[in-house]
């Protein structure tokens, strides 16, 4: 059942919208350049870190189609009928959304990287951190998703609930892109881990919560 | 074995008793018919059966189970066909054919009407191979097609040793004992 639900969502993100995320972050890569000005030296600086920001906002923007229609479809209740616990489910979930969300993601970075104008060697640094970063922020987006699911105003909660909970791993993800990689980036992927692992169980209990 | 088994059962929804001291038992092709005006938690009970609510008070223990309840629980921009394979259901093309759905495999579950949609859920149900049925008004929307399918379907099931309750008004064909949910 695990694998027909992460094609499942993997079908239903790149069928849906999930070139938005991606436009979105582009948007966002292309105008830091318009409200910096052109400083050469100065984007360089900040690209990384920006492109971070750009990553994040544009991890919300699905936040709504996630758990949300599935719940009110009967969906989720069918799955738990059919014996899949709801924390496999939610693992599926994070699979599913990583998979339609973080490869365009970082095959968008191309563009943004030279938007922002920062180096090849920083690009990469950057598309490091991202890989590591962008299965943490599905997951997040996932958890969240199901904690709001069935609440009035749920994409702006949302976001209040996400960015703070995303804070530690933007602090290590942009410090890995800026430079220096070694100790940042070991941190980031200690964090990544730690969402990854709790984001399933926080989704379930969530899920289960949620049930009426 | 029994299919269902509820000692006492109580449930408090919202603040409010809906119903308590409620005896529940289902033996293999047996059906029971919960009656009761609105809001008497007819539906609630049959979410308890199902495993996604917990009684406030009392036991329940259940077969497997497969729901029709108001959610269609299908993907409603894949073809009906397609949307009904996601479930993986062991009698799928049986069910698909034992409720006229087979003209309608590539339809867009999203344009389905209201009826065809209820016989896709049973459809569903039927697919699924699992030994209790819970049905939440399932005559809705049917027509007389439909309510025959249905009942062929209700009787096949219980031949073969399976159970069903159903929430309804009105019991569709064969023997039903009556259960009055409420206080």
């Amino acid at each position: 059942m695990t694998g027909r639900l992460i094609r499942r969502e993997l079908l239903r993100g790149l069928g849906g919208a999930a070139w938005l995320p991606t436009i979105f972050f582009l948007i966002v890569a292309a105008i830091v350049p318009f409200a910096i000005g052109p400083d050469a030296p100065v984007l360089a600086r900040i690209g990384p870190g920006a492109l971070w920001i750009a990553a994040l906002t544009s991890a919300l923007l699905p936040i709504e189609r996630l758990i949300e229609p599935d719940r009110a479809e009967g969906i989720l209740d069918q799955l738990a009928l059919s014996g899949t616990s709801e924390e496999a489910v939610a693992a599926a979930k994070i699979a599913g959304h990583w998979l339609a969300f973080g490869p365009l993601l970082l095959l968008a970075l191309l563009p943004a990287s030279a938007l922002v104008g920062i180096s090849p060697q920083a690009t990469a640094r950057t598309a490091l951190s991202l890989l590591i970063g962008t299965p943490a922020l599905a997951a997040l987006a996932v958890a969240v998703a199901a904690l709001t699911s069935g609440l009035g105003r749920a994409a702006s909660l949302a976001g209040v609930l996400l960015l703070p909970l995303a804070a530690p791993l933007v602090i290590f993800g942009a410090a890995a892109a800026s430079g220096d990689a070694g100790a940042a980036l070991k941190l980031e992927a200690a964090v990544a881990l730690f969402i990854l692992a709790g984001a399933p169980f926080v989704t379930g209990a969530a899920i289960r919560a949620a049930r009426t | 074995m029994t299919l269902v088994d509820g000692r006492s059962l109580a449930l408090i929804r919202g603040g409010r008793l809906l119903f308590e001291g409620l005896d529940l038992s289902l033996p293999p092709s047996g059906a029971v018919l919960l009656t009761g005006p609105n809001g008497c938690g007819k539906s609630s009970l049959i979410r308890l059966v199902a495993g996604l609510l917990q009684p406030s008070a009392g036991t329940i223990r259940s077969a497997q189970a497969a729901l029709a309840d108001d959610n269609l629980a299908l993907d409603r921009e894949l073809p009906l066909g397609r949307a009904l394979a996601f479930w993986k259901g062991p009698h799928q093309s049986e069910a698909t054919t034992a409720f006229g759905l087979d003209p309608l495999r590539d339809i867009p579950v999203r344009l389905l009407s209201t009826g065809q949609a209820r016989r896709a859920r049973l459809a569903r149900v039927m697919a699924s191979g699992a030994p209790l049925w819970l049905l939440d008004e399932p005559l809705n929307g049917l027509d007389s097609d439909g309510m025959a399918w249905l009942d062929d379907a209700i009787a096949g099931h219980r031949a073969a040793g399976g159970g069903v309750i159903a929430a309804s008004h009105r019991a569709p064909g064969g023997e039903w004992q009556e259960l009055a949910v409420g206080r």
